[in-house]
């Protein structure tokens, strides 16, 4: 992944409508050089697997406040499994007990990242990990 | 406020003593290059009657509850009675939140506020496909009368004040509580609360809109219209800045793009034939209390001289009350924690006093487990014990207004106005809130970068987070919404359907249609369809059908 440049989708799964976490995650990842596509509000798991696919990125970032993580978090990852693209990274954040992350990181969420994170953590996370 | 002359010997004064300090800080030097408040405004050492030089004590402070209520909508404000401690809860399904209403009821609190799960709130039935995982998580899912009725059981309408977090179907959400405060007993007359009903702020930053803006503008008209017959103690808006300010707005942008979404809904009120004095004393509004103390309480008041004006100037209002901003306030949930959550309750506690001495009429103060789930019942009494600490035992309540004459106070409120004015005029010139909502999202947006590039490099302290930091464990006795709830919830719905008399339920649906295609106002078929049971998300089918659905535009 020397030369190309990491693509990322940022997106909001589900009725949430706090997108500042998302979107302040999609300009600093931006700032770091990557190429980002934010989906927007309201995204079914169908639709970000399916702009996950066109946009042809190497991670799929997601970010929940509303508490539906452990159902929208894991659908994300089988669909993209199902569809063939199981290689993308899949990671996320927002108002995550700790107590949800091992069963999230069971279904296949690779990390995720809770209030108070640095940018700069998400930044070298994607970076090592693609 | 000073002679000329007075002011003079004041400067002399002051640039003798510029040497000292000069002196001083080359012995202490100051902590920052700059100092600063969260809008920008640089701050200096220290603030005389020189920074009031232009400030006339009667046009633009004068005494509580007289124009430009800088200093309060009330004579004698807490003197009389304390503002209403109101938390925000609501969580899984209508008999769980019915008894954390009743908890909080017995705990001392004195009105409620009922938060609607997103379903609820984007007017989807729980059995909707996009209900999957939401329903019961961030308030109570409310499909039909028959939930309402299970949520107020045993609490009388007639005798509570409630408000809905509810935006874009509030007119139903309200046709629902009349419905149901008048199977208690109770008259539209009687019946007090607020529905915030703010459908711009959603387009702009919160998110739970539905229909395009205008007819979200007539729904909105049609219940100011309907409630200033109907419901005269009802407040038909809360028009909010509260969500703006979380998305990461300054203060200063925090008021203007609040009182710009007011101006739009005037206008729309005025356009659909409404006179201004008899729909504009029942705008209320609803404010964040962030942790950059002063500038907070600077920011209430000066929001309240600000729209005293406008509402004078612009749309020639006549009554007191028509001018007076009354405002709802919570505490900063952005500010919050994941680390030592513990340390939340003094933040929450800063926030509330600043809301205090600002003047709010309402209160809600966070609970310290909030950056990780909804709130316990322990964390939620150690909130409102919050406030009871500042209504009763510090003496901040005897007096009004304070901070009022302080030097510094008075130049952050002129500064204030001044910063949010700027604001409107851009707003004005793009043609109003409507057509301006991707230009407040860029500039909350860059004002949400700026603030997490200044704590990722410690320029902005956060406690716990980039400094003072420890090792802890995880909190325990966190709130679970159980997953069940769905479960419960949809077999309920889908048996309360199946009972109902299908052709009675088809032609009320049919009736909210034609109301929608014409330009009668809906109130009323709303309020005839929920008392049998029709749905929100039957009624709000008939409203995407007929008026189509909002598409956001996507800002970063």
């Amino acid at each position: 992944m020397s030369e190309k440049r990491i693509r990322v989708l940022v997106a909001k799964p589900g009725l949430d409508g706090h997108d500042r976490g998302a979107k302040v995650i999609a300009q600093a990842l931006r700032d770091a050089g990557m190429e980002v596509v934010y989906t927007g509000l309201r995204q079914t798991p169908e639709q970000i697997v399916s702009a996950a696919l066109q946009e042809d990125v190497n991670v799929v970032g997601m970010s929940i406040l509303s508490g539906a993580h452990g159902t929208l978090f894991p659908e994300v990852v089988n669909l993209l499994r199902e569809k063939g693209a199981g290689d993308i990274l899949v990671i996320g954040g927002g108002i995550i007990p700790e107590e949800d992350i091992p069963p999230l990181k069971e279904a296949g969420v690779a990390e995720v990242f809770g209030p108070g994170t640095p940018l700069a953590n998400v930044v070298k996370y994607i970076q090592e990990h693609v | 406020m000073y002679t000329k002359d007075e002011l003079d010997k004041i400067a002399a004064t002051k640039e003798v003593w510029a040497a000292k300090l000069a002196a001083t800080e080359k012995k202490r030097p100051p902590r920052e290059a700059n100092f600063a408040t969260d809008s920008g405004f640089e701050i200096d050492t220290v603030y005389t009657p020189n920074n009031l030089a232009e400030m006339d004590y009667e046009r633009d402070l004068g005494l509580p509850g007289e124009f430009p209520y800088t200093r309060g909508v009330q004579p004698n404000l807490y003197r009389g009675r304390l503002w209403t401690m109101r938390q925000y809860a609501g969580f899984g399904s209508a008999e769980e939140t019915n008894q954390r209403f009743r908890y909080l009821l017995e705990q001392g609190q004195t009105g409620l506020s009922c938060a609607f799960d997103l379903p609820t709130q984007i007017g989807y039935d729980s059995d909707h496909s996009l209900a999957r995982g939401e329903i019961g998580k961030v308030g109570v899912a409310i499909d039909s009368l028959a939930d309402m009725e299970t949520l107020f059981d045993q609490i009388p309408l007639g005798k509570v004040s409630t408000s809905m977090t509810i935006n874009a179907p509030a007119g139903v959400l309200l046709a629902m509580y009349i419905a149901c405060a008048e199977k208690q007993g109770f008259t539209k007359a009687q019946i007090n609360g607020t529905i915030q009903n703010d459908v711009i702020k959603e387009y702009i930053c919160r998110g739970t809109y539905i229909l395009p803006p205008e007819p979200s503008m007539r729904l909105i008209s049609n219940i100011f219209e309907y409630c200033s017959k109907e419901v005269p103690t009802w407040n038909t808006i809360s028009i909010s800045g509260y969500h703006i300010r979380e998305a990461g707005s300054t203060a200063a942008q925090e008021i203007a793009f609040t009182l710009a979404d007011g101006i739009a809904y005037v206008e729309a009120a005025i356009k659909a034939g409404l006179n201004v004095d008899d729909f504009a004393p029942r705008l209320s509004f609803f404010f964040n209390a962030h942790l950059n103390f002063l500038e907070e309480i600077a920011k209430f008041r000066a929001a309240r001289r600000v729209w005293a004006k406008v509402m004078k100037e612009r749309f020639g209002a006549k009554k007191a009350k028509s001018m007076s901003l009354r405002f709802h306030t919570q505490t900063a949930g952005v500010s919050l924690t994941a680390q030592q959550p513990m340390v939340n309750i003094m933040r929450t506690a800063y926030e509330a006093l600043s809301a205090v001495l600002g003047g709010t009429q309402s209160l809600h103060t966070n609970s310290y487990d909030e950056a990780l789930a909804l709130p316990c019942d322990e964390s939620v009494m150690i909130a409102l014990r919050t406030q009871h600490i500042i209504g009763y035992e510090i003496g901040v309540c005897d007096v009004v207004d304070p901070l009022g004459g302080s030097y510094y106070i008075e130049s952050l409120t002129n500064a204030l106005e001044e910063k949010a004015m700027d604001y409107i005029g851009k707003i004005d010139a793009l043609g109003g809130a409507v057509k301006a909502i991707e230009y407040m999202q860029k500039e909350i947006h860059n004002a949400a970068y700026q603030y997490q590039l200044a704590i990722d490099n410690k320029k902005k302290t956060v406690v716990g987070v980039n400094k003072f930091q420890m090792k802890e464990k995880p909190i325990e006795g966190l709130l679970k919404v159980d997953l069940s709830v769905g479960d419960h919830q949809v077999a309920k719905l889908k048996k309360m359907k199946a009972e109902r008399d299908q052709a009675k339920v088809a032609a009320l649906l049919q009736a909210v249609k034609e109301a929608a295609q014409s330009d009668a106002n809906l109130m009323p078929v709303f309020i005839d369809a929920v008392k049998e049971y029709v749905t929100l998300g039957e009624i709000c089918g008939v409203l995407r059908d007929v008026f189509g659905e909002y598409k956001q535009q996507i800002v970063f």
